[in-house]
């Protein structure tokens, strides 16, 4: 944390994106009548430095489990998980975790909790400027000193994002970070997370059960699910989403491998497969 | 309300002297309340069909409400009776309301006693009582009386607060702590209180000592209990957050666990300033020669009804006070950490 000399005030050395790999991850729970249920089983993942990965599933299928066993918030019951080649430690500091809830200390200020984030040894004035800076980023910097219940919850949730960057992380673990925001917040959230990105381009790994918000953000998409009857999910599909964010939202090549995703998920698509032809136009009014 | 206000601009540009009267909307609050009234008061040549007086009174009300407004950047503070909160939460009529009754009671006291209706040797005059205290005031003993009991009190509570802190924090905090010591601390709260008394007076006499440890005990528990079972229920979604962004250990405590729990071990004192009271006059009536306690059995003994009535009045008083300065307290602690 040496002050570089001709770094202007505040801009933060940015720690490099890491890759992060995982080889046969498994996770298993004691079950209350003694035995263990697998939830994950066999996970083989490679997330290269500066990726962004969307781990998309249905609900409880281990996606959140997975994302703390990577921030070191859990651990495997088999394999390993390891950053840079270097396996992840109990709450690693290479990584920060925005959770699906904001987790803000509601008697601190917006401004204080993101402090919280800073790396240990920030000197006092570095680390105001490097909040002042991420507010700003986030759009926050009006609300620097309210407290959380004085701000909305998507205000709340972009302060936990600013939180999770103060870490200055290689990798960045968002685990559905948006899904308790009304749908509107959620795509402003989405675009800021980009904007977010393009200016710390630190590794991504970002569970979700949006199909949208997943195809909308992510370089690739990661299916997590149970095969067959077998106990444990594992790793279904992966999908590269073609293009460069920002991706359009209406775009016709996105849609397609909406469908795709949405029957991996074991979704109906009620189109093409009941016969009715995708590619109807949507009349205009006046019809 | 638009026609009115660009009404009382215009009589005053024309029927006052001060030159300082601007144009537009913002004049009667820069002018403030005298200069509106004044206005007014030329007003009803005009056209408007309102009595004067009523349109003054509200013209100055909102006149003289509107500069305070950016003075409290919150809103949400402010006791005074001049904005639109409801009666009940007035500083004021929470005062009065709370006095109502205990002056009723008096009042019916005062009554049943002068009617005759109860013997003086079953209820006391309020006279009698004053009396009692007058004549125990100038014998030096009242304010010795309440001196010392206070301040058994207050190290009695002092002590017991501390320790039921420590033991609340070890036991709350450690898993181990809780296996080893909740259930012997819990056996030895369900012992009464009384069951202490002969004792702590066989181990330390009859001094302060045996009196200030009984007291002790009595504000050792609720602040034990509840500082033990708040830090145990910390949201563990916040101490998962504070651990994911490298807090452990002291620091974790300081930044999460403390002020999570800040609000509620105030509340534990509140209870335990009341139990300590409780415990001084279980005291004070077993073995004692001054302090409120003693009054009432000394008094219990020579048949001093007024007595009896002045230290229980007295202790209603006192329990009181205290209890309102923690409740300072608290109020600012909920404001500070909730």
């Amino acid at each position: 944390m040496t002050p570089a000399p001709a770094a202007p005030a505040g801009a933060a050395t940015a720690a490099p994106a890491a890759p992060v790999a995982l080889r046969g991850v498994g996770r298993a729970f004691t079950a209350p009548d003694g035995g263990t249920r697998d939830v994950l089983r066999d996970v083989d993942l490679d997330v290269d430095a500066g990726e962004i990965v969307a781990i998309l599933g249905p609900s409880g299928c281990g996606k959140s489990t997975l994302l703390r066993i990577v921030a070191g918030l859990d651990h495997p019951t088999a394999g390993e998980v390891a950053i840079d080649d270097d396996a992840v430690r109990p709450y690693d500091v290479r990584c920060a975790v925005g959770f699906q809830e904001p987790r803000l200390l509601p008697w601190r200020s917006i401004e204080r909790n993101v402090a919280l984030g800073l790396p240990r040894g920030t000197g006092r004035r570095d680390g105001r400027a490097q909040v002042a800076r991420l507010l700003e980023l986030v759009g926050l910097a009006e609300f620097a000193g309210h407290r959380p219940h004085e701000v909305s919850g998507g205000m709340a949730q972009r302060a936990s994002l600013a939180r999770a960057l103060a870490r200055n992380p290689e990798v960045l673990l968002l685990d559905e970070p948006f899904g308790a925001l009304d749908a509107l917040t959620r795509l402003k959230m989405q675009d800021l997370l980009l904007d977010v990105h393009s200016a710390e381009p630190t590794t991504v790994l970002l569970v979700t059960h949006d199909v949208d918000e997943a195809l909308q953000l992510a370089d690739r998409i990661v299916l997590l699910g149970a095969d067959g009857d077998a106990p444990g999910a594992g790793v279904r599909q992966t999908v590269v989403v073609p293009g460069h964010r920002p991706r359009d939202r209406g775009s016709a090549e996105l849609a397609e491998l909406r469908g795709r995703l949405l029957d991996g998920l074991g979704i109906d698509r009620h189109g093409a497969a009941r016969g009715i032809q995708a590619t109807t136009t949507i009349p205009h009014y006046p019809y | 309300m638009t026609t009115d206000a660009a009404k009382t601009t215009d009589t005053e540009r024309s029927g006052l002297p001060d030159g300082s009267v601007g144009s537009g909307f913002a004049a009667p609050v820069a002018v403030g309340g005298r200069a509106v009234a004044a206005a007014d008061a030329t007003g009803p040549a005009g056209a408007d069909p309102r009595p004067p007086g009523r349109e003054e009174r509200g013209a100055a009300a909102s006149v003289a409400r509107r500069p305070r407004r950016p003075a409290r950047p919150g809103g949400s503070a402010g006791s005074d009776g001049g904005d639109r909160r409801p009666l009940s939460s007035r500083r004021w009529f929470r005062i009065v309301g709370g006095a109502l009754i205990p002056l009723a009671l008096l009042a019916a006291w005062q009554v049943v006693s002068t009617t005759g209706a109860v013997p003086v040797s079953q209820l006391p005059s309020p006279e009698m009582v004053w009396l009692a205290a007058v004549d125990l005031a100038e014998r030096g003993l009242l304010g010795l009386y309440i001196a010392i009991s206070t301040q058994r009190v207050f190290i009695g509570f002092a002590f017991g607060a501390l320790f039921g802190l420590l033991a609340g924090a070890v036991v709350g905090l450690s898993r181990l702590g809780d296996v080893l010591f909740s259930p012997t601390l819990g056996a030895v709260r369900a012992v009464p209180s009384l069951a202490w008394v002969p004792l702590l007076i066989l181990w330390f006499g009859i001094g302060e000592d045996s009196k200030v440890i009984l007291i002790s005990i009595g504000a050792f528990f609720p602040v034990y209990t509840i500082v033990a079972a708040s830090l145990r229920h910390v949201d563990r979604r916040l101490l998962e957050a504070g651990r994911a962004f490298g807090l452990r250990g002291a620091t974790l405590f300081a930044t999460v666990q403390l002020p999570a729990v800040v609000p509620s071990v105030i509340a534990a004192l509140r209870l335990a300033l009341a139990q300590a009271w409780l415990f001084l006059v279980a005291a004070e009536l077993i073995a004692s020669s001054m302090g409120l306690g003693f009054l009432l059995s000394d008094s219990g003994n020579t048949g001093r009804i007024d007595r009896i009535f002045l230290a229980i009045i007295l202790l209603a008083v006192l329990g009181k006070l205290s209890d309102a300065l923690v409740g300072l307290l608290e109020r600012w602690a909920v404001r500070r950490w909730a």
